[in-house]
């Protein structure tokens, strides 16, 4: 049973601000997906291997070159907030 | 004279070539349906009117001179969390309301290099998180065969825009079911591919170890068609694994096997609450194939059941890690109340994210935190293992599995919505596959007395696409 502290703690990791209503309900709901994950607890999985990737690709290598970036300008354009072509950001210290 | 809208490709591609009618005709006939059913239905997001004319007039064009592929100046959709250049992409997310991609999903270039005409954007389940797409912050889908049941989900909008003549494919994601429930449930067909056979560039990650994108067309052999053009390995994405492209227009064309045989599996069958109707559809193409000449076996995948619990356990724990990047800096929403840094990003995804991205977001961090990881996100991965093996082993013996696509057809808008782990049980028949990485494709097969269409979901071998939409072209015809 997740509590709604519990809640309130891994919305602060995860940086997501919630309403009460939206602890409550994540509270309740998230705590029936955890007991429903129980399941796997009747499977045996000593010895038995991880799969991450389903076709067991390992590390894919290219050569670190630069290459040319055309599309600059659009990236800029999508900017929350810009000035002279620079993204602006809140400050990161509250006494900023 | 013929409704343009409701050809297949490889009709409308004949016409076009006797000059029977152009590209601007088969465009002006798809806005002229959305126009007068995207009201109701609410399957786009976007519609790119004057840029999809404009794109019509050059595949006009190449028509003319001889430059021509199939596809050209055909109009298709895209489901919006797949990006498109210059042309928002939500994602149905309020996060990214306002986002112009500055490039292009790999999929949806290939398709528009070979003269496909880019319609619109479809409504989807916010970042493809559900499975009715009543997790949309732009409106619920609704069913084209009756307004007050889901679309399924979550590219919904995309089943919806091909079942109602809005254009003649769409694009879309599926990562546990996202593809074939809402073909189920609105009566197309819907495949998801091996994972790896076609680039993830630019499709919006949710679990990038399951994420695949895939086609979804009225006829297995317009499937067949829009798959040649979009698979292939892609530099841009290392997950994508095979550069040779088999040539599934001539296979969906070529006879069946007769040593072909088809398992199957008794615990799709076993599942609780089962419609009757589906079960029984599903029998009945099962006897079709065996008056083929077929061999059909019975077989068993035993941890078929716990294909959810594990899918429900990666999902989020991938999706938290890829959804941490929307935090309203560079790109996207950012909320003006945000005082500081830390504001920015909690109050931004605050509004800009739907309750469910918010679930699968906390279930991951959650799922990953220091002291859960093993019991959880290891555990989960080590089952993938034993339900990948089920598979491999089941395909020593057969070439396909035969199941139903979903337990029930097209629910009840709202029936589902207020409780996720309800909602999350619609993909039972789905998570295997996509968890272990396998292609699947859901085939129209009929209708439930009440006119709910029916899906029959063909689960292949690793690479054989092909024969999944040859098995389904002889089902339909």
């Amino acid at each position: 049973m997740l509590t709604i502290e519990e809640v309130r703690k891994i919305a602060a990791l995860a940086k997501i601000k919630l309403t009460a209503q939206e602890e409550e309900r994540h509270a309740k709901t998230i705590s029936a997906v955890f007991e429903y994950m129980k399941i796997l607890n009747e499977v045996d999985t000593e010895d038995i291997e991880p799969t991450f990737e389903v076709n067991e690709l390992k590390n894919i290598w290219r050569e670190d070159k630069a290459k040319k970036c055309d599309y600059g300008t659009e990236l800029i354009e999508q900017f929350p907030q810009k000035y002279a072509g620079m993204l602006v950001v809140p400050g990161v210290f509250d006494n900023d | 004279m013929r409704e343009l809208n409701k050809l297949t490709i490889k009709e409308a591609y004949e016409g076009l070539r006797k000059k029977e009618f152009t590209s601007v005709d088969l465009t002006k006939a798809c806005l002229a349906q959305i126009k007068k059913k995207n009201k109701e239905i609410n399957a786009f997001i976007t519609v790119c009117e004057d840029k999809a004319l404009a794109e019509a007039k050059l595949a006009d064009e190449m028509i003319q001179n001889d430059k021509a592929t199939i596809l050209t100046g055909i109009p298709f959709s895209v489901k919006d969390s797949i990006v498109t250049k210059g042309v928002r992409s939500t994602a149905a997310a309020k996060i990214l309301d306002n986002y112009i991609p500055s490039f292009e999903a790999t999929v949806v270039e290939k398709i528009r290099k070979a003269g496909g005409v880019l319609i619109g954007k479809t409504n989807c389940d916010s970042f493809g998180h559900g499975a009715s797409n009543e997790n949309s912050m732009y409106g619920a889908v609704k069913n084209p065969f009756d307004l007050n049941k889901v679309s399924g989900g979550s590219s919904g909008g995309s089943a919806a825009s091909v079942a109602d003549h809005m254009c003649f494919f769409s694009i879309a994601e599926d990562t546990g079911g996202s593809i074939r429930q809402p073909a189920s449930f609105c009566g197309v067909f819907g495949l998801r591919p091996t994972y790896g056979r076609n680039s993830r560039f630019g499709v919006m990650p949710m679990a990038s170890s399951l994420d695949v994108v895939g086609p979804m067309a009225r006829t297995a052999q317009d499937l067949a068609i829009v798959l040649s053009f979009m698979s292939g390995k892609d530099e841009k994405d290392s997950t994508s694994v095979l550069s040779v492209v088999d040539n599934y227009e001539k296979i969906v064309e070529n006879k069946i096997k007769k040593d072909l045989v088809v398992g199957v599996p008794k615990e799709y069958f076993e599942i609780e609450g089962i419609n009757k109707e589906i079960k029984e559809n599903i029998l009945a193409q099962i006897e079709k194939l065996k008056k083929e000449g077929i061999k059909i076996v019975e077989v068993s995948l035993p941890y078929t059941k716990y294909a959810m619990a594990v899918y429900y356990i990666l999902v989020p724990s991938e999706d938290s890690s890829n959804m941490a990047r929307l935090d309203g800096i560079r790109y996207g929403m950012r909320d003006k109340k945000a005082k500081n840094l830390d504001e920015t990003y909690s109050l931004s995804k605050a509004a800009g994210f739907h309750e469910e991205v918010k679930r699968r977001i906390l279930i991951g961090t959650y799922a990953l935190s220091a002291g859960y990881y093993d019991a959880y996100y290891k555990k989960a991965q080590k089952v993938r293992t034993l339900i990948k093996k089920d598979f491999e082993k089941v395909f020593e013996k057969v070439d396909l599995l035969i199941t139903p696509t979903s337990p029930f057809p097209a629910f009840s808008l709202g029936e589902k919505k207020d409780d996720p782990m309800q909602m999350y049980l619609a993909d039972v028949m789905l998570s295997p596959a996509a968890v272990a990485g396998y292609p699947a494709l859901s085939v129209p097969t009929g209708f439930t007395k009440s006119g709910l269409p029916i899906g029959t979901q063909l689960i292949g071998n690793k690479m054989e696409e092909g024969l999944l939409m040859q098995i389904a072209k002889n089902l339909t015809e």
